[in-house]
């Protein structure tokens, strides 16, 4: 049933995700575990501090499943947010499930939690990393509005596959913390095409950072999600290796030396052999990706 | 934040058993939680809101709502963010309506 | 966001002296520290940044190619990662090239590092800011911290304007709770630094490489001293359906 991703709720989100009927909600809100720090800023509680968590099936295969909230505080990770997702992943170890999906949107740590935030998100990475050392593997959806960012787009890239819609962004900083940082000149943060063009899931895919491109539509994120699972369950998610790591870091070094030069993302995509660049953003998902076939660099995690 | 409570006792109408949960705490919107619990028949809501003040205001919309579906056995919980009374009645009846055991 | 730069209160070279009395082999090129030492008679490799330099795509892809070589070349060798940084670079060519996926590989390769058998622990000597501690002293073993040094996620002022909570209640708050309050004493009831290391640096650190426990068990830390009160349980409750009293 086709449904916009990027308008649904997180909620609307998981059950869209998962085989119907399957979804069992673990710390629902009834059980109230809200954030401890939010009241003394006199800032309004979440009953489920902004994720939904809880186990399913995916295509017939149990899954543990998270999806932030980016209504609330942006989807930024918190103390008791983060805690549901650690727990969350070492869950999946326990009970050995196909694999673990994290339909991401965030600005990363939330700042009204500073420090218990900051912690939290790289909690969050070491329990994706023993999760991959496990043999669980891990499925980034990316496709809100506020996009991935923060702390939580590295995570994101712990992961062994990233899914993401042309609308979804998938970044470190936001583009306003640069601007203030840096200046207008650095990046224009009111650009949206320039937004767009640098942090979103078009230029991911072509500069090999998103698996696949799907289109904003929740039952195409489920299909792609149910495809990568079955491909990981058939090839066995790669553990970490040197070689692995040895290819990965030549990857980003020949990123680098390839397109360290560039002003803009499209000079990238020029240079990946696209013709006419500038027609990128018109396209659709498929289209998009038929386009790319050949010249995109393929992800790898 | 403020809280405000209601409560209305001798509802009628009954609730499946499992809560819901509907709506998002983002700028102008709230999340309704609504579960079965026993209150000997009455309906209890509480509100947190981040907009001081509004007390009439809720008491109003609240008093609609429970005109509309008089509940029994009801506990209603809301954190708001400054929705407007029109977001807060269809929030509410979303949360009844995903509630409400067939034939009640 | 933009940052007041504190002056360098510590020069490496001299930390490095006192780290290390029997010996180092470090090496800095524009902020970059690379190198070897000796601890307790065996070598270990050394990593990490200087002068509060922000941690942009080089730098991560630096940091990770020591780490690849140690694994690589030196089986079982501990590793060091020393940290002084204002935080990720923030430049439109970093986003651009996809920083967070150079931060993600050099988190990996400290994975790597780990599951291999080398210890890696995380000293923060001077500053720590944000996304640039996230894949340095928080992914190690183990983050040690030096009394001074500086550890928060953003300064005050920027958190008052992006959170629009006032700058006084953020500095009230500060005194009290180490949620707000930046510096090594707060991560350290939070679990985020197992260590402040006072007097003795060098005998810290041999403790510190002999420790054998990897796992990451800072949530729990983080209970026992009081400074997260919340995420231990809720971990537990969800992993293991340890029920949430109260």
């Amino acid at each position: 049933m086709s449904a916009s991703y990027l308008e649904a709720t997180a909620r609307e989100r998981i059950l869209a995700l998962l085989d119907a009927g399957s979804f069992n909600e673990l710390l629902p809100p009834a059980q109230r575990v809200v954030s401890p720090h939010l009241g003394q800023l006199d800032a309004p509680v979440s009953f489920d501090d902004g994720v939904t968590i809880g186990e399913g099936l995916l295509g017939g295969r149990p899954v543990m499943a998270a999806a932030q909230e980016g209504g609330f505080m942006g989807g930024a990770v918190g103390e008791v947010h983060g805690a549901k997702l650690v727990g969350l992943i070492k869950r999946a170890i326990r009970k050995q499930v196909a694999g673990v999906v994290l339909l991401l949107e965030t600005g990363g740590v939330r700042l009204h939690e500073a420090n218990a935030g900051l912690i939290a998100v790289s909690e969050v990475m070491r329990a994706v990393l023993e999760a991959r050392a496990a043999g669980i593997p891990v499925i980034v959806l990316v496709g809100g509005a506020n996009g991935c960012f923060g702390g939580m787009g590295i995570v994101a890239r712990c992961a062994n596959t990233v899914i993401m819609s042309e609308e979804g962004r998938l970044a470190m900083s936001g583009p306003e913390v640069i601007e203030t940082a840096n200046g207008v000149e650095e990046f224009d943060s009111r650009d949206r095409a320039l937004v767009w063009r640098t942090t979103g899931g078009k230029h991911r895919y072509l500069i090999g950072d998103c698996q696949q491109l799907v289109g904003d539509d929740t039952e195409a994120f489920r299909q792609a999600a149910m495809d990568a699972l079955t491909a990981l369950a058939q090839s066995g998610a790669p553990e970490l290796t040197l070689a692995a790591l040895e290819s990965e870091q030549e990857m980003l070094r020949r990123r680098i030396a390839t397109f360290g030069h560039a002003e803009d993302p499209m000079d990238i995509w020029a240079e990946l052999g696209v013709e006419r660049p500038e027609t990128v953003p018109m396209l659709e998902a498929a289209a998009f990706t038929a386009m790319a076939q050949g010249l995109r660099i393929p992800f790898k995690a | 934040m403020e809280t405000l409570n209601f409560r209305f006792e001798q509802g009628r109408r009954r609730l499946k058993a499992a809560p819901e949960l509907v709506g998002v705490v983002s700028s102008g919107n709230l999340e309704v939680l609504i579960e079965n619990v026993d209150l000997k028949g009455a309906c209890a809501i509480e509100i947190k809101t981040a907009a001081r003040g509004f007390g009439a205001i809720w008491e109003a919309v609240v008093g609609d709502f429970q005109q509309r579906w008089q509940l029994a056995d009801a506990r209603i919980s809301i954190n708001d963010m400054g929705a407007t009374p029109a977001v807060v009645s269809l929030r509410l009846d979303q949360a009844v309506e995903a509630m409400v055991e067939e034939g009640a | 966001m933009s940052q007041t730069p504190t002056p360098s209160q510590v020069d490496w070279r001299t930390l490095a002296q006192t780290l290390f009395p029997q010996g180092q082999q470090i090496s800095g090129k524009d902020h970059f520290l690379s190198g070897t030492a000796q601890v307790d008679g065996r070598t270990v490799t050394v990593v990490g940044t200087t002068a509060h330099t922000p941690i942009g795509i080089e730098i991560a892809l630096a940091q990770a190619s020591v780490i690849l070589q140690t694994v690589r070349e030196h089986p079982g060798r501990p590793i060091v990662i020393l940290v002084d940084t204002q935080g990720q670079r923030l430049r439109h060519r970093d986003e651009m090239l996809g920083i967070n996926s150079y931060m993600a590989h050099l988190g990996k390769c400290v994975e790597l590092a780990r599951r291999q058998g080398h210890r890696v622990i995380g000293l923060v000597y001077d500053q720590a800011l944000s996304g640039g501690f996230i894949t340095s002293g928080l992914i190690a073993d183990a983050c040690y911290a030096l009394p001074d040094a500086t550890i928060r996620v953003m300064g005050l002022p920027a958190m008052a304007r992006i959170t629009k909570v006032p700058e006084e209640r953020l500095t009230e708050l500060a005194r009290s709770n180490p949620v707000f309050a930046p510096g090594p004493e707060n991560y350290l009831r939070m679990g985020g630094v197992a260590e402040i290391w006072h007097d003795d640096l060098a005998q810290a650190l041999s403790a510190a490489l002999t420790t054998d426990d990897s796992a990451d068990n800072r949530a729990a830390v983080g209970l026992e001293r009081g400074g997260r009160k919340w995420a231990q349980r809720v971990i537990q409750a969800v992993a293991n359906d340890v029920p949430l009293n109260g």
